[in-house]
């Protein structure tokens, strides 16, 4: 399946932030827990997530700081702030509110043949 | 991007350190992406080429790789422009390089704001000995005559020390600032006479073109060098303006709170903010001029693009009108002046497009305008000429106008040449570096002619 551009660049915020809801983290390591997530449906490109950390940062939602790797190299981590925390629950609901909305109207083909299949 | 994907097809292996040392080179061509950025995505870059490696790939596969899922650099770097937007303006920070600006010596802003403040304490001693600034009253003449020797010789001091000026070529720079002094100083002039006037308006120029020989390193004869001061000296007019836009605002408001305290500001404005503002802000000034220069487009070039054809317009409006009305100028001593700064006010047009115009480049539009611009002031000053004659034959000479006469003259001489020579390579039968040389080949000229009017005016029209 091939989610759209739009949804991408929407879900990222709410998926970044419950990411860190579990703890700090960084770059690389939340792509690779977006894939894991969605069992690899989605898929960003990689770089595109720099931009964004970036903004969540500006607005305060995240809190980012340098640390070191396993390996020693200097490495940028993100730690979720309170009003991340807010931000979180109040993306969730919003999510919740489509996702339910969605729910109610009929739902004919349950089994979509995979893509390009 | 491709480039290096193309490298690979060929099959040139390349070490995984190699190959992010030119992805960082890639990266730090874009303007919005700054070091720290690039910090964040080469530990990406690593972990994801690590990840592969130990999933089986070799080396410079999973680099490939890694570098394919960052993404398209241009489309990143778009994306963090948006999210960075203030990073395409480009900005001077006065510390060391931590990322988008571009670093300043901060020994050389302690120096420039050292000098500044010299030039500051420098305006008032004269009050120590009696010579008092006072509001509701005129400037005491002396600091009339003096005003650039208070702070021209910090302003070429800053030079000397920024180009490392040679001793012996210190002692040069120092020559005319000293004999300046002793001229301005010690000859007999007549209170509120015209060649004290005269004097005191000719010397700024001078000495400004002096401290061009500390700004050349000494090396006055390099045209390329005269270019630079000319460049120079455009913004740093235009970086005084807007210092001095900033100052009065600030003096505005010193005054208003104050008043509405009940107190009187007056002194402390006009006898201390002016006249100490006024000399530093020629040091800051000339220093944010020297450290922006690679940073931001060169303003007083685009100025002269706005303004060339808004110029050439007035001259043709003026030319017609005068021919349709058959009237001729009534020259006065206001007339004599306003038409040598309109011919200086061409020349300043065609010196900094000169100034800003790549030599190679064909002649295009604007330079028939140029040329245009430069014709038609030549009429109307033929005109202006021809009048100023008549009323010397009429009236005789006086300081003013001969000073008048002769301004015009060197600035017809400059623009005719430049004339033929702007027709010349319009034509296509000189390059335009002729046209460039001619301009700071005759910079030497202004200098002498300004010298002129300082030292041999006064005892030739008797001091009056």
């Amino acid at each position: 399946m091939n989610i759209g551009k739009d949804l991408v660049a929407a879900s990222s915020t709410p998926l970044i932030l419950a990411i860190l809801s579990e703890g700090e983290s960084y770059g690389y390591a939340i792509i690779k827990r977006v894939a894991e997530l969605s069992g690899g449906e989605l898929q960003w490109t990689d770089g595109m997530l720099y931009p964004v950390l970036h903004r969540l940062e500006r607005n305060g939602f995240v809190k980012a700081f340098w640390g070191r790797s396993e390996t020693g190299r200097r490495r940028k981590y993100y730690r979720l702030t309170e009003s991340g925390e807010g931000e979180l629950a109040s993306q969730r609901r919003q999510w919740m509110v489509v996702d339910s909305a969605l729910r109610r109207t009929p739902f004919k083909t349950f089994q979509l043949l995979p893509q390009g299949g | 991007m491709s480039q290096e994907t193309d490298n690979r097809k060929e099959g040139v292996r390349i070490s995984l350190e190699e190959g992010i040392a030119e992805w960082r080179s890639y990266v730090r061509r874009r303007q919005a992406i700054h070091t720290v950025d690039a910090d964040e995505l080469e530990d990406h870059l690593r972990s994801q080429a690590s990840a592969l490696t130990e999933a089986g790939l070799a080396e410079d596969e999973a680099f490939l790789i890694a570098v394919k899922r960052i993404g398209d650099l241009d489309e990143l770097s778009r994306e963090f422009a948006r999210e960075h937007s203030e990073r395409l303006w480009k900005r001077l920070v006065v510390a060391p390089d931590t990322g988008g600006g571009i670093g300043v010596d901060l020994r050389e802003a302690l120096i420039a704001v050292a000098l500044a403040a010299a030039a500051a304490v420098a305006i008032k001693i004269p009050q120590l000995f009696g010579v008092r600034m006072q509001v509701d009253q005129e400037l005491p003449e002396f600091y009339f005559r003096n005003l650039s020797l208070f702070v021209l010789p910090f302003l070429a001091a800053f030079f000397a020390w920024k180009r490392s000026l040679a001793p012996l070529g210190r002692l040069w720079l120092a020559a005319p600032f000293a004999v300046a002094a002793a001229v301005i100083n010690l000859m007999p002039f007549a209170s509120h006479g015209d060649t004290q006037v005269l004097a005191a308006l000719h010397l700024p120029i001078a000495l400004w073109l002096a401290a061009g020989y500390a700004y050349a390193a000494g090396r006055w004869r390099d045209h390329d060098r005269r270019m630079n001061y000319v460049r120079f000296s455009g913004e740093w007019f235009i970086y005084y303006a807007l210092l001095a836009l900033g100052g009065g605002v600030l003096m505005g408001l010193t005054g208003f709170v104050f008043s509405a305290i009940g107190l009187k500001p007056e002194t402390l404005l006009f006898t201390w903010i002016l006249p100490c503002g006024a000399v530093g802000a020629v040091i800051i000034a000339a220093w944010l001029v020297e450290a922006k220069q690679s940073v931001i487009e060169n303003m007083a070039p685009v100025l002269t693009l706005i303004f060339t054809p808004l110029f050439t317009l007035l001259l043709l409006a003026f030319l017609a009108t005068m021919a349709w009305t058959g009237s001729g100028i009534a020259i006065g001593r206001e007339e004599l002046i306003g038409f040598d700064l309109l011919l200086v006010v061409v020349a300043g047009l065609v010196l900094y497009a000169i100034s800003a115009r790549d030599p190679q480049k064909r002649p295009g539009l604007f330079d028939a305008l140029q040329f245009l611009l430069i014709v038609c002031a030549l009429l109307v000053d033929a005109i202006a000429l021809w009048a100023i004659a008549a009323r010397i034959s009429e009236f005789g000479f006086s300081p003013n106008k001969v000073a008048a006469l002769g301004e015009n003259i060197i600035l017809l001489v400059t623009l005719g040449w430049s004339a033929v020579l702007y027709a010349r390579f319009l034509a296509g039968r000189a390059s335009f570096a002729r046209l460039e040389r001619w301009q700071t080949a005759y910079l030497p000229v202004y200098a002498v002619w300004a010298w002129v009017v300082v030292i041999i005016f006064p005892p030739l029209f008797g001091f009056r």
